[in-house]
């Protein structure tokens, strides 16, 4: 689950990592006011989007960038209106941008280095570990390409925590002198017990600042959290934003459906993920284009099925949809049983070719053929591929 | 042979008295795996499908001298019953529960490597050595016994390769499915090596997909330990980055764990990858081929 950089500071404030004071304005007037409650000569106006790359981006049709230093009440309102209920585009949100809700109006800095710090949780030690990079304010992944030598870790247990010597060997590594050294010490312990109160994923300070002064604050924050954690954080789950999600996946999720939309015209509907993944391939490969990734799970019953079904034609791009089962846990009778009940609900209005395999393979095949539908039925994978491409190819040239 | 289970596994299932658990054990007993009991705490003394219910795998350990268990545990509680079963010295641990918090498995991981027990999971449909023990949630009929070794990230995506080669003739010894999750109990290096130890495997499938390294790191060790045929094939070439694709474990990050760059290493090191899903048994058939030449 993905949160705002605001919601990521607020949660680090309240776990005593310093970042700098800031506040979210929902309109033009909002950000002035802000400016003036910040009380300083200097402000900067970010646009809230959980997508990054804000700085660089630029809001479509506009020359207002993502982010923005303003001096002023009038210039925050104004950079508010260039970016609020606008489409912002960054490297990571794709040409069609993402819609600005909200803006973070927050006091200037003085930054004398840029530092990076960041956590995850790494399979291969199985455990979660600190990176630290003194390239902040860069594109990390850019690094670890790069110059791979400038990245530090730090491996820990999440309870025992980041020990000490560990932070000091980190931040004399970062080159910090002083009383940055007790700083950072108490910055990365901090976060670090962050990350595993809240079942994080990822936390990312890019840049981590240290002011002329020597003290360190979070410039930028990016917090997401283990899904499978969420049921043990309710508090986490009201910081959701909805209206950054796609629609069709979250109704997915709501029905307990895993569900990826996708740009193809080739809908499909799938039991596991590793088949779902190999379908989408499977379909590629002949030619085609997935339309989604959906795993209907093993214990799917028929109304989470049809509204599986209900969810890949509400797809517009959709032109042919191929049901791909191999049944173990969930059983081939089940499925023609939903395709039936589907296609009465919802109408089918595109082809539909359908391959069953596996648990009550037969009576599910016959249910299907005794029906009166005109489902096309494939035996085998490369079968049901080679169909269904054809399918949609010619529903798109009607 | 075989690896992990055969049919002198003793199998207890903790979580038998849910739905689900009940359900599977119902499976397995079918299969005709000796399931010995379960566990839920505070339904000791119960009966399901006439096998005893326990308090604790201790005390089940104890009473039915059961060497393997069946995890059917809620996520929130599922390690802390692999904790359990570990504590009570069983030998071979499958979690089959989606969706466990990846530090509650970090945890878990760290007591488990240190300990003599196996962990299987969690995420995953089990363990089968076909013809004499299922511990999971496969359709047992689909499986033959034979020489090919199976292991795999995914569920459903296994049993059309095993089907595949059954179809083909090639039956197998052991198929294990290593979990969905980004941390796992059991690696394809701990697998390849026991196949490759393992006198009745003679050739070995494997299914990986995108996220992580686990497939690159298994394709150096075939390099260097392994001089039986290894097929490979890779799921989520068609996924796009940053997206999770149902397993936990399945996201392209940071340009990392693309099914690419996995397919390479796999090649580099001599395994023989099938381009399509339907390719599966195919390529297996072909890297037999090859290593006898």
């Amino acid at each position: 689950m993905k949160i705002h950089e605001y919601q990521a500071k607020e949660i680090l404030r309240k776990a005593g990592v310093p970042v700098p004071t800031g506040i979210v304005a929902r309109t033009p007037e909002e950000a002035a006011e802000a400016f003036r409650t910040l009380g300083g000569k200097l402000a900067v106006v970010k646009a809230q989007i959980h997508a990054g790359g804000r700085g660089k981006g630029k809001v479509k049709g506009s020359e207002q960038r993502g982010v923005e230093l303003v001096r002023s009440a009038e210039d925050a309102a104004r950079v508010a209106t260039g970016l609020l209920n606008r489409e912002l585009v960054t490297i990571q949100t794709g040409e069609a941008g993402q819609a600005v809700r909200q803006v973070l109006v927050e006091e200037g800095c003085d930054i004398a280095r840029e530092l990076y710090l960041g956590i995850v949780v790494d399979r291969a030690s199985a455990g979660p570990v600190l990176m630290v990079s003194s390239e902040g304010g860069m594109n990390i992944e850019d690094v670890a390409e790069k110059t791979p030598e400038l990245i530090f870790k730090e491996q820990f247990h999440p309870d025992a925590g980041l020990q000490a010597f560990q932070a000091r060997k980190l931040a004399w590594r970062l080159g910090l002198k002083g009383k940055s050294v007790a700083a950072a010490e108490k910055f990365m312990k901090q976060l670090c017990r962050v990350f595993v109160e809240t079942d994080a994923s990822l936390v990312e300070i890019n840049p981590l600042v240290v002011t002329g002064a020597g003290d360190l604050i979070a410039l930028d924050a990016k917090m997401t959290f283990d899904d499978n954690a969420m049921f043990r954080h309710k508090d986490l789950g009201e910081l959701r934003d909805i209206s950054e999600e796609e629609p069709a996946e979250i109704r997915a999720a709501t029905a307990g459906l895993s569900y990826v939309k996708l740009d193809g015209s080739i809908g499909c509907l799938v039991n596991g993920a590793g088949l779902a993944m190999s379908t989408m391939d499977l379909i590629k490969l002949h030619g085609g284009e997935p339309a989604n990734f959906l795993d209907v799970g093993g214990g799917a019953n028929v109304d989470q099925v049809t509204e599986a079904f209900r969810i890949l034609l509400a797809d517009k791009n959709t032109k042919a949809v191929l049901v791909n089962i191999f049944g173990g846990i969930m059983r081939c009778t089940t499925i023609a049983n939903a395709i039936l009940a589907a296609y009465k609900t919802v109408g089918f209005n595109v082809p539909l070719v359908v391959r069953l395999e596996g648990t009550e393979v037969e009576e599910g095949r016959k249910i299907l053929a005794t029906s009166d539908l005109a489902i096309i039925g494939a035996e085998g994978l490369t079968d049901a591929a080679k169909k269904v491409v054809a399918a949609a190819a010619n529903n798109a040239a009607c | 042979m075989s690896i992990l289970i055969n049919k002198n596994t003793r199998v207890l299932c903790q979580g038998i008295t849910g739905k689900v658990g009940q359900f599977h054990t119902k499976g397995c007993l079918e299969y005709g795996t000796k399931m010995v009991g379960g566990v839920t705490p505070g339904k000791g003394g119960e009966k399901v499908l006439d096998l005893p219910v326990f308090d604790t795998v201790a005390e089940a350990v104890e009473k039915t001298g059961a060497d393997a268990t069946m995890i059917f545990v809620p996520p929130a509680f599922t390690a802390d019953a692999i904790l359990e079963a570990v504590d009570a010295g069983i030998k071979t641990v499958i979690a089959i529960t989606e969706g466990v918090p990846v530090l509650d498995m970090a945890r878990a991981y760290e007591i488990v490597r240190r300990s003599k027990s196996t962990l299987i999971g969690p995420n995953c449909p089990g363990v089968i050595t076909p013809e004499e023990c299922k511990i999971g949630i496969m359709p047992g009929y689909i499986h033959k016994k034979g020489p090919v070794g199976v292991m795999s990230r995914s569920g459903t995506l296994t049993y059309e390769a095993v089907w595949q080669l059954s179809n083909l003739g090639l039956g197998q010894s052991t198929c294990v499915g290593l979990g969905g999750d980004p941390i796992v109990g059991t690696s394809f290096i701990d697998l390849l090596k026991m196949f490759q130890d393992d006198p009745a495997t003679e050739a070995i499938l494997m299914m990986g997909e995108i996220g992580g390294t686990a497939e690159e790191e298994a394709a150096a060790y075939v390099r260097d330990h392994v001089t039986k045929p290894v097929a490979a094939f890779i799921a989520g070439r068609a996924a796009p980055p940053g997206k999770r694709m149902g397993h936990a474990g399945a996201i392209i990050s940071g340009g990392k764990g693309t099914a690419t760059e996995k397919i390479a290493a796999l090649e580099a090191a001599g395994i023989e990858v099938a381009q399509s899903p339907a390719d599966m048994g195919e390529a297996l058939k072909r890297a037999i081929g090859r290593k006898r030449r």
